[in-house]
């Protein structure tokens, strides 16, 4: 009895022995990379190893706001990631309703071309989406071009060079990018909605906006209340890719957002120390909002994302 | 009763065509965005292949003038493109292998409810999906392993990927049970099962991970930024970076590249700085451009599976 309870203990722990190296793999790439928060709390200086005559306690963390120009530095990042974030969030339904009304196009081959089309941006790098937007709107470019062609404009315009709008036209291109491939989760949802509803409310005699607005949108609720409470535990992770390669000494006030912020810091001016204790900071609040918005969707759909 | 049955067909007139106009609408806005979304990448290609003095000027919008291939001749001959070529095409090849071939074995063995302390490792895995602690510290744990300047550090770090790891999971899960049971009683070993039994059943997961693998390895930008400065190790999107914030050099290092004869050539295939952008653009992008629309199935698969247990 005690020799087959033993075989089955160790059948168990070999099953464990063979994800052990995967297993390792990510202490060693997502855990241990958690060490590194120590720095943060050092006077960290790149080439020597740290020692414990370098430990600052919060130092860095202070100097984040001891004087003005630096409050009104960070504030300004602070805004710009809100603002961009905030703007994506108040558009969040925009590919629910994308979904809804391609839903209504009765011609299928074009449907499908529309879908097929409108995915591609989502599969390139951002590095070629900033090339298109270089090839498209430089001083040569075909923006310029057509204006100067209808007369409007008489000298170029420096779109990608400009301060102006910069979050609007951020939002423009991450919505270029990925509005088609955030439609298709809704587009699948509306595939499952049962059909015996629309029909009903067709003898009910409901025209289309109805239908969509009685039928289909409530449908979707659910899968629309999930994605909502992803975007706000991502609220402070924008990523930095996008701003990173838009990013130019003219627009850059603007454009900082809290982790370009970070690799700016950290890169640019050889500042770890400092870095660490921001990123420190967002990913603190970043967990603070993730269990929130779990908890929310755990408490009104009874099912948590985690 | 014959006047309200009047007053129904007129409400069911007038209801089709108020529904009428809403689907022209439709149509007219889903074209435009369409169009908005390819117009860019054919307005690139016709640059590319339309006389290069023209394409300066930016006086190509709708149609090529002056047609040529000579860009992608010279693309192909300035220094460091075909390195660069070469290393994206590696780290997509074995990247994805390493990937698929990880997410493959790892989700089949979170099946197994016998594993010591399953869950505890399946979630340990999974949380790294919503919480990281930032790239300063992963890159300087990068810099502590000696990753940097590294080709492995392109391929380590994607290897186990939770994303994908859910994917599989979820599949394996929805085979029936009692084929591996039926396997267990016949004597096969857990190993066995894997190579024989699941990987065969498990194949179409395993293709949507290969694409959605494989774009991110080609298009990864920020892993270069962040550990590479050996510029054997650039990669195309790196390369393309650079270039687009380079001025005048870029046509010196094309026409460079050709020989004195070329010179003398007319100036409809003199190299420009628009012209070599664009090229290289475009030969950046034509793999995305071919592989989308024949793997779009696999894509949207991918996008389903992970919506059940996102």
């Amino acid at each position: 009895m005690k020799l087959l309870q033993d075989r089955k203990k160790w059948h168990s722990f070999k099953l464990f022995l063979c994800v052990l190296p995967f297993v390792a793999l990510v202490l060693v790439f997502s855990y241990y990379p958690l060490y590194g928060w120590m720095y943060a709390f050092f006077d960290y200086k790149p080439p020597k190893p740290l020692s414990m005559d370098d430990f600052v306690g919060l130092k860095w963390f202070k100097s984040l706001v001891e004087s003005d120009v630096k409050i009104d530095q960070l504030l300004q990042v602070l805004k710009n990631t809100f603002a961009m974030s905030g703007i994506t969030l108040a558009t969040s339904w925009l590919p629910m309703i994308f979904a809804v009304f391609l839903n209504e196009l009765r011609c299928v081959p074009f449907r499908k071309v529309v879908q097929t089309v409108t995915t591609l941006p989502n599969f390139i790098s951002w590095v070629l989406v900033y090339s298109v937007a270089f090839c498209l709107f430089n001083s040569t470019g075909m923006a310029n071009t057509l204006l100067e062609n209808l007369g409007i404009i008489k000298e170029p315009i420096l779109f990608l060079q400009s301060s102006d709008h910069v979050w609007l036209t951020m939002w423009l291109w991450l919505t270029w990018k990925n509005l088609g491939w955030s439609a298709i989760m809704y587009i699948a949802a509306i595939s499952g909605i049962d059909d015996e509803m629309y029909q009903a409310a067709k003898v009910d005699g409901a025209t289309r906006l109805q239908r969509i607005w009685y039928v289909t949108i409530p449908s979707l609720l659910p899968t629309f209340f999930v994605l909502l409470m992803l975007n706000i535990a991502n609220f402070l992770n924008n990523g930095m890719e996008q701003y990173y390669v838009f990013q130019n000494a003219f627009n850059k006030e603007y454009i900082q957002v809290l982790d370009l912020y970070v690799y700016n810091t950290a890169m640019g001016s050889g500042s770890y120390s400092v870095s660490v204790a921001i990123s420190m900071l967002k990913s603190v609040v970043s967990l603070v909002l993730l269990l929130g918005a779990t908890g929310a969707s755990k408490k009104i759909r009874g099912e948590s994302f985690l | 009763m014959q006047v309200s049955a009047g007053k129904m067909k007129k409400r069911k007139i007038h209801e089709s065509a108020g529904d009428r106009t809403l689907g022209i609408v439709c149509y007219i806005v889903f074209a435009v965005f369409a169009l908005i979304c390819v117009y860019p990448f054919y307005y690139i290609f016709i640059n590319t292949i339309s006389a290069n003095d023209l394409s300066a000027r930016g006086a190509i919008l709708f149609w090529p003038e002056g047609i040529h291939f000579k860009n992608y001749i010279s693309a192909l001959q300035i220094d460091g493109l075909f390195q660069a070529a070469k290393i994206s095409l590696l780290r997509t090849v074995i990247g994805t292998a390493a990937t698929v071939g990880a997410s493959a074995y790892l989700g089949f063995m979170f099946t197994q409810n016998k594993m010591w302390h399953r869950k505890l490792w399946y979630r340990l895995i999974v949380v790294t999906m919503y919480f990281n602690a930032g790239i300063i510290p992963w890159y300087l744990t990068m810099r502590n392993l000696h990753l940097t300047n590294n080709f492995w550090g392109y391929i380590l770090p994607l290897i186990v990927s939770p994303f994908y790891i859910i994917l599989t999971k979820t599949f394996v899960e929805s085979v029936p049970h009692e084929i591996q049971e039926a396997a267990e009683i016949d004597g096969a070993g857990i190993m066995q099962i894997f190579f024989r039994i699941m990987l065969p059943v498990i194949k179409p997961i395993m293709a949507t991970i290969a694409i959605f693998s494989a774009v991110n390895q080609w298009n990864a930008f920020q892993d270069t930024l962040l550990l590479v400065t050996d510029n054997k190790l650039y990669t195309l999107q790196f390369i393309l970076y650079q270039y687009l914030n380079q001025a005048s050099s870029l046509s010196a290092l094309a026409n460079s590249s050709t020989s004195g004869s070329a010179m003398a050539a007319a100036v409809a295939t003199t190299q420009t700085p628009t012209s070599v952008r664009m090229t290289v653009t475009i030969i950046v992008v034509i793999p995305i451009l071919v592989v989308y629309p024949i793997f779009q199935r696999y894509f949207v698969k991918g996008i389903m599976i992970g919506a059940v247990k996102g």
